[in-house]
């Protein structure tokens, strides 16, 4: 036990110390935020899992990811939504309470990226679901990703 | 030589080298041959790697192809099946992980294995139709396909009224790709498990066809994002055995830097989320700490954090200066330490141990049976390793020393990472002390000759192919082919007498490619 408080010690706090705005908006100062993998490479949910690491503070800005989409503010989608994964997106859509909104993460989330034009995915979200929020890249860093997240949860409308 | 070293399979046709350093020899047999082939593979204690299909020009033959691994080298063995006769012999009996890929064939080119009991689609689900085959010719065009739900595949079930079912996914509850499980349980205990995939299918072997092979390289990086690196090189050295052409020793080199930095990446990123699947937060944020340090290193020296699009054909698309090769000694030998102080606190943490040690066993004659090889085979006693085997350049100068387990449970699973994060910390060091001079890069001739071609390395999750057809400069069909085919119906045996709660633990033990499988 002393060991391993010994190398939390040495850890420290590696990110940068952020300090919460204001809340505005529906969410006030803190979301939760439901991922969906609609058909992505997986990178993209590298970046996401990246998120959760000592580097980034996601809870610091008020935001924190859940098991389940009845406990959702925020959707975020990331893949060229597959159509095999088109229904289960929607679903899952469905199953948030309002107010709630959804953010595209990554290219082909976006625009359909790489994946655009194939018989097995619909493109971009933005085709199924109301978008709120995008953030290019192939895959975004997860710096990226945290300010989409933060300026869409702090939005006034819904 | 001009054939494999086995007088089964020497006689069997006209033999063909396509690539010498991993050998591999391609051969095409009648239907005959095509069972006899696979049964003298097994018997010299081979493994079945892929099967796939291709539609012949205007769908009036088809070919099926089979990569095995023999004991001398790896063949690819092809069998034309006429479109009248539209069927060919299974090899599910012999090899038990052809069962889902002759399914997933049938799906994509519409010819049935005969023999396969098992015939419910497996790419398919509900959006396009039955009798739609989407790597036939002329099939798509003008059609529009719905999205509709995969709502009544037949699962096998238990018919038990104790018996209960948890369906779990596509959409998972932490941040994962997307799914089907479905367990038959009493209590906790899982008696059954049965995967449905097939959701993250992308159509990306129908994208391959009519691009340049330039265009081809950028998507088959994003085959699988956590293998980029792997596909890359496996999809180059395909392109540059059709044309013909050696890489500089220098680009050979750094490619390999790319794909042990890619191992100890996704090493790290495993032991993180294992930690995190015991309940043991403290786990998680060390090991993510060191594994962003590692990403933004690639970020800063090799311009991308995954590495994508570093790995080009012809070569590699960046160089390193001998400041930026002190910088990454610098930073090996600092992780080299933590890591190894992790791991011997983490070997003595008693709560931790009781989650790992006997969770998910996979014994090692079950493992031969099940055709494992890759990281997850190595922790079975498969000693399978195409780096040492049959080491292409320039792992031949390396030495590399093989990790081997005969424990097949969590526990070993977990101490292997480990142990290859050293080993490739170790390669790393090395080939960057010994960095050839020179060139990152030769040219490709935009012209590229037709012909066939195949790229195979040993990626983190185990051997990663890529089968690819060039006619008239643009690629006529490519198979890229990830281990998690072969993986996958193993986790279904692994889970079985342990509970539902260790589920999570198990599967991330083995952290198999949804998008490398579905495609
Ligand atoms: S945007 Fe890039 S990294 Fe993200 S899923 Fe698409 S191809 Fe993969």
């Amino acid at each position: 036990m002393y060991r391993i408080l010994k190398e939390i010690w040495r850890l420290g706090i590696p990110g940068k110390k952020i300090i919460p705005a204001k809340g505005q908006g529906p969410f006030r100062r803190s979301a939760a935020i439901r991922h969906v993998d609609a058909g992505s490479c997986n990178a993209c949910e590298l970046e996401i899992q990246a998120l959760s690491g000592p580097h980034y503070g996601l809870e610091q800005v008020g935001l924190n990811l859940t098991a389940s989409p009845r406990h959702a503010d925020l959707l975020m989608v990331t893949g060229p939504v597959s159509r095999h994964m088109a229904t289960a997106l929607q679903d899952t859509f469905s199953a948030m309470p309002n107010p709630k909104k959804v953010v595209a993460i990554g290219d082909c989330a976006c625009t359909g990226g790489i994946f655009a034009g194939s018989y097995a995915v619909v493109g971009a979200v933005e085709k199924v679901l109301p978008v709120a929020g995008q953030c290019p890249g192939c895959p975004p860093t997860p710096e990226a990703i945290r300010q989409t997240l933060v300026q869409v949860a702090r939005q006034t409308r819904s | 030589m001009t054939a494999p070293d086995s007088e089964a399979l020497s006689s069997m046709g006209q033999w063909q080298q396509i690539l010498t350093a991993p050998p591999v020899w391609r051969v095409k047999v009648q239907a005959a041959s095509w069972t006899s082939a696979a049964l003298a593979l097994r018997d010299q204690g081979g493994r079945l790697l892929g099967l796939w299909g291709e539609a012949g020009h205007e769908n009036a033959f088809f070919y099926i192809h089979a990569l095995g691994l023999g004991s001398t080298g790896y063949v690819w063995i092809t069998l034309t099946v006429q479109s009248g006769e539209g069927q060919f012999p299974s090899l599910a009996d012999i090899f038990p992980a052809a069962s889902r890929m002759e399914r997933a064939l049938y799906d994509l080119t519409g010819i049935r294995a005969t023999g396969n009991a098992d015939t419910r689609p497996w790419l398919r689900h509900q959006c396009w139709p039955a009798g739609i085959f989407p790597l036939r010719e002329g099939q798509l065009d003008g059609r529009s396909f719905g999205v509709d739900g995969d709502a009544d595949y037949p699962f096998q079930l238990i018919d038990s009224v104790d018996v209960h079912q948890i369906p779990v996914g596509p959409v998972h509850a932490g941040t994962i790709e997307p799914g089907h499980f479905r367990f038959s349980c009493i209590g906790e205990q899982i008696l059954r498990l049965e995967e449905r995939l097939g959701y993250t299918h992308k159509g990306v072997e129908r994208l391959f066809q009519d691009r340049d092979v330039f265009a081809g390289a950028r998507l088959a990086g994003r085959i699988s994002g956590d293998t980029t690196v792997g596909y890359a090189w496996a999809y180059s050295m395909a392109v540059e055995s059709i044309a013909r052409c050696e890489i500089p020793p220098r680009a050979a080199a750094l490619r390999a830097v790319c794909l042990e930095r890619e191992r100890m990446a996704n090493h790290l990123g495993d032991l993180a989320a294992l930690g995190n699947d015991a309940g043991f937060a403290f786990c998680q944020s060390q090991f993510l700490f060191i594994r962003e340090s590692l990403l933004r290193e690639n970020q800063e020296i090799f311009g991308h954090r995954y590495l994508m699009d570093c790995i080009i054909p012809g070569g590699v698309a960046f160089d390193l200066n001998s400041a930026q090769i002190a910088a990454i000694q610098r930073n090996s030998e600092s992780w080299q330490r933590t890591v190894q102080r992790l791991d011997l606190l983490l070997q003595e943490h008693s709560g931790l141990r009781d989650r790992l040690v006997g969770t998910g066993k996979i014994v090692p004659p079950r493992a031969a049976a099940l055709g494992m090889a890759g990281l997850a085979g190595r922790a079975s006693g498969q000693a399978w390793d195409l780096r040492v085997q049959f080491p292409h350049t320039p792992y031949q100068n390396l030495d590399v020393s093989i990790q081997l387990s005969q424990e097949g449970d969590v526990a070993a699973r977990w101490q292997l990472r480990f142990r290859e994060f050293y080993e490739s910390l170790r390669l790393q060091t090395r080939l960057l002390m010994e960095l050839p001079e020179g060139a990152v890069s030769t040219t490709i001739p935009e012209s590229i000759p037709d012909g066939e071609g195949l790229g195979i390395v040993e990626a983190w999750r185990g051997e990663v192919f890529v089968a690819l057809s060039v006619e008239n400069a643009r690629i006529k069909r490519c198979h890229p082919h990830d281990p998690s085919w072969t993986l996958w119906p193993v986790l279904e045996e692994a889970v079985l007498n342990d509970i539902v709660a260790d589920f999570p633990l198990i599967n991330k033990s083995f952290n198999l490619s949804y998008s490398g499988h579905d495609l």
